[in-house]
């Protein structure tokens, strides 16, 4: 299908688990595999796993931070899973992350302004220091910030500011297509909030499409259209939110709902001979 | 919650002038000591009172100009020969200005780039520099320095290329390990994604964040230069001849420490200063150069 | 019946002069013998302080202004220090929140356990090994034996929480302070140690202060709830009644802001900035008065 921004077919990633002796061929560990996921143009796509799925492998391999060890990847009907670095270049700029831990993806020692429009640069995209600055203050603009902060360097910021960043950062080169992994995980709730209404907005405003990473499945309800539950690195289950949230079909997916703690209470949560696999009562209850 | 940091445009003073206030009395105390031994050394043909390697037998052995026996004419004394102590101090400040500065740039300059090498390329290229680095630092290093003056002749070159022969290592793994902690870091990853090859990430990413630990070791390795260039003297491969060096004058100051302990100590007060203050100035201009540092 | 803990007033500060910050503004709540109360609150609210300062763990530039900590009706910020330690582990325990940086990673997970019982409950090595072996059966470790032999980094960051609550549990203490338990851990192990800790209260009625950040946690586990802002109590009450009719307006835009898994997209409301100001606005307020009025 032409509208199919993105593909994987059995997409596959392992890696030696020790060191290969001279005569012994390498144990591989299978961290992904065999993933096949289809994510329409303009959708967000979630990706839920707990610690251990190979949600954040997954997450570099549609990026290609990683090379597949089988499988391909799709993206926009080109093959991308095998290009090399020199190929892969000019495919970067309509694919794009955010990453989860904003403190290490912002480069400590440089300024913001310099950090977001480093993207720009590397594809000669800015026409001096004057449009630098220009660019920099509208990325700014776009998540929120003041644009003073172009001459900030990130540790003058909180938390949830420089997750801004990082999304301005993933948006200069007004990208088709980005993962973003786990970007809420550690905020506040309140923060946390803002962030995933600037996605909603930002979504909707630009029409990119999105892969979106994270443990936290009440996160998902708010951002995606459809939702691929990962264990173990295969996907048990996949679907629009709606479905997979009210009629789970597969054991590990009404596990993980049944143990999200809603803040209802509920007696009888606690009770470990509790029935795990009947799902919520559902409803937009006030 | 609220977000911690200030949302309003705050008037600063610019970041230098931020800097440099955070980087304190180091900054200064330090910056101040090693200009004045850079002019010292400069300007010794004009400030020093005597010639240094003019000898005088009958005024040999004379205590400081405060101490009783001492003359004005020879204000921190003389040694055996009869030579002016401080004229001797102030010459053998170029010796140890030109050996801590050409020691510790040569030496991290191989060291550096070579660590760099090794760190973002990692593989077999990294395992060949890094079992180099250990077999060369298996080497004693007085050994090593005393071949080198065998070979070419003791002298300054000796004694540069002997620390710079020695301590080049210390860099290599040093800013090896950094790379390569650095590469790993999301922030080199987020370059990748955007596009960013090696090189380019090398220099406009890594580099900077590697800036406050080559400042430190720059700083450390010239005071480590000029104790070495004390050690070498010791060993009697120093600057050959007449011309004095602080670690010539410990070794020969030593010899009458009982009748004339000025010698040696006056020697030995300016190689104290000299590496404190080297120090002191690397200290202060990491936090001053620093952004992460300098809040 | 007396309270297992009793927090008068209790006034916090960390630093001197212009930097002092303001950390708890005369924060009051008890806790009943069994009672599990849940103190909610968002980063920089106080809430970690307050169990710190429960614990007498606070840092060292910390000064208690105001105010009183009374345990089993004891006075416990006046009790001397060697008493003070000896009712912390005994009758007070902490459930840290990271288990890999509280377990010393490089001491048997046995050795650990034992350690505590050893000190607290004046067992022999032996009795307090096999005691270890059967707190390890009560946290459903299977082959407790086993993993007493083992090194924190050798079992998985779920077991390694086990071991943590075995240890508080261990010398039945008559207040536990939960610290973030179950926020770094899956949200299936979560229901599980949950589970298990809500066991184990059950069977040695020891009552637990839970410090969380997530209201889904305290709606299960917690009877009773405080909800903390800027230092402040801001709410507190029975859990069911805090969480279906909040009163006041922060609790109400924090239960808004919280995404559901039950609820369709658009129910997801940010906490207005407004309000949020207005909340510091009030606690400096109160800082101002309280210096008037003299402290």
């Amino acid at each position: 299908m032409s509208d199919i921004l993105l593909r994987t077919g059995s997409l596959t990633f392992a890696y030696p688990e020790r060191a290969s002796g001279l005569f012994r061929r390498p144990v591989l560990r299978e961290v992904v595999k065999r993933v096949d996921l289809a994510v329409p143009k303009g959708s967000v796509l979630g990706l839920v796993g707990e610690s251990g799925s190979g949600k954040t492998t997954l997450g570099r391999l549609l990026v290609r931070l990683l090379r597949p060890t089988s499988g391909g990847i799709q993206f926009d009907g080109v093959e991308i899973g095998g290009l090399s670095e020199a190929e892969l270049r000019p495919l970067r700029s309509r694919i794009q992350m955010i990453f989860q831990d904003p403190q290490s993806s912002l480069n400590p020692r440089l300024r913001l302004g310099v950090t977001l429009t480093r993207p720009l640069q590397v594809f000669g995209r800015l026409k001096g220091r004057r449009d630098r600055r220009d660019r920099a203050a509208s990325l700014l603009d776009l998540v929120g910030l003041p644009t003073h902060f172009v001459d900030r360097y990130p540790h003058e910021l909180s938390g949830g500011q420089r997750q801004r960043a990082g999304i301005a950062r993933a948006l200069a080169l007004e990208p088709d297509f980005i993962v973003a992994d786990e970007i809420v995980s550690g905020l506040d709730v309140s923060t946390q909030a803002h962030i995933l209404l600037l996605i909603k907005e930002l979504r909707q405003r630009l029409g990119v499409t999105m892969v979106f990473i994270s443990h936290d499945l009440s996160v998902i309800r708010v951002l995606c259209d459809d939702v691929a539950i990962l264990q173990h690195g295969e996907i048990v289950e996949a679907g629009p939110v709606a479905r997979i949230f009210e009629h789970p079909q597969h054991a590990y997916t009404r596990n993980l709902l049944s143990s999200i703690p809603l803040p209802d209470v509920e007696p009888g949560w606690l009770d470990p001979a509790r029935d795990v696999s009947i799902p919520r009562n559902q409803g937009s209850a006030a | 919650m609220v977000d911690t940091a200030v949302s309003v445009p705050m008037q600063q003073p610019s970041r230098w002038a931020i800097g440099f206030r955070r980087g304190g009395a180091r900054l200064w105390v330090g910056g101040a000591i090693v200009a004045a031994l850079i002019l010292v050394a400069l300007l010794a043909p004009w400030i020093a009172p005597h010639d240094p390697i003019e000898q005088d037998l009958l005024s040999g052995q004379l205590p400081p100009a405060w101490m009783q026996g001492g003359d004005t004419a020879y204000l921190l004394g003389t040694d055996s020969l009869g030579r002016d102590v401080l004229s001797r101090l102030i010459y053998a400040a170029r010796v140890a200005v030109v050996v801590g500065f050409v020691a510790a740039l040569l030496a991290g300059a191989i060291g550096i780039t070579l660590g760099l090498i090794a760190g973002s390329f990692g593989g077999w290229i990294d395992q060949a520099t890094s079992r180099l680095i250990d077999v060369w630092m298996a080497f004693p290093p007085i050994l090593l320095s005393i071949v080198l003056a065998a070979v070419i002749g003791a002298g300054l070159t000796s004694v540069i290329l002997a620390i710079v022969v020695v301590d080049w290592t210390r860099f290599a793994r040093i800013i090896r390990a950094e790379t390569a902690v650095q590469l790993q870091r999301d922030y080199a990853m987020a370059a990748r994604v955007i596009g960013l090859n090696r090189g380019q990430t090398l220099r406009l990413e890594i580099l900077p964040n590697l800036v406050p630990l080559v400042v430190t070791l720059l700083a450390v390795e010239m005071g480590v230069a000029i104790l070495v260039e004390v050690i070498l003297s010791f060993v009697g491969i120093s600057v050959a001849g007449d011309t004095p060096t602080w670690g010539g004058m410990i070794a020969e100051g030593r010899q009458i420490i009982y009748q004339s302990p000025w010698v040696m100590a006056f020697a030995i007060g300016c190689v104290i200063v000299s590496v404190v203050g080297f120090n002191l100035l690397g200290d202060g201009l990491r936090t001053a150069l620093d952004p992460v540092q300098r809040r | 019946m007396t309270a297992v803990l009793s927090i008068q007033d209790l006034h916090v500060t960390i630093g001197r002069g212009a930097r002092a910050a303001n950390v708890l503004r005369g924060v009051s709540l008890e806790v009943q013998p069994g009672e599990v109360r849940g103190l909610v609150g968002e980063s920089g609210a106080g809430k970690s302080m307050l169990g710190r300062a429960v614990l007498g763990l606070l840092p060292a530039d910390a000064r208690i202004g105001k105010g009183g900590i009374a345990f089993a009706g004891r006075d416990f910020l006046t009790l001397p220090e060697r008493e003070r330690r000896d009712l912390l582990g005994r009758q007070i325990a902490l459930i840290p929140q990271d288990p890999m940086t509280s377990l010393n990673p490089v001491k048997r997970v046995g050795d650990q356990i034992a350690r505590v019982l050893q000190r607290h409950l004046a067992l022999s090595r032996r009795q307090a090994l096999q005691r270890a072996t059967e707190l390890l059966a009560e946290v459903a470790i299977r082959d407790p034996q086993r993993v007493l032999d083992l090194y924190p980094y050798e079992i998985s960051g779920g077991m390694r929480q086990r071991v943590l609550i075995a240890m508080a549990f261990g010398c039945d203490p008559s207040l536990i302070i939960a610290d973030e338990p179950t926020t770094a851990l899956d949200v299936t192990v979560q229901r599980q140690v949950l589970q298990l800790i809500e066991r184990l209260r059950e069977r040695r009625g020891a009552a637990i202060l839970f410090v969380t950040h997530d209201l889904g946690v305290v709606a299960k586990i917690c009877r009773t709830m405080t909800v903390m802002h800027a230092g402040r109590v801001l709410e507190d009450g029975e859990t069911a009644d805090v969480l279906t009719r909040p009163r006041h307006p922060y609790t109400r835009a924090l239960l808004a802001a919280t995404p559901r898994a039950d609820r369709p997209a658009d129910a997801l409301r940010p906490v207005p900035p407004a309000l949020i100001e207005s909340l510091w606005s009030e606690a400096h307020r109160l800082d101002r008065l309280s210096i008037v009025g003299g402290t």
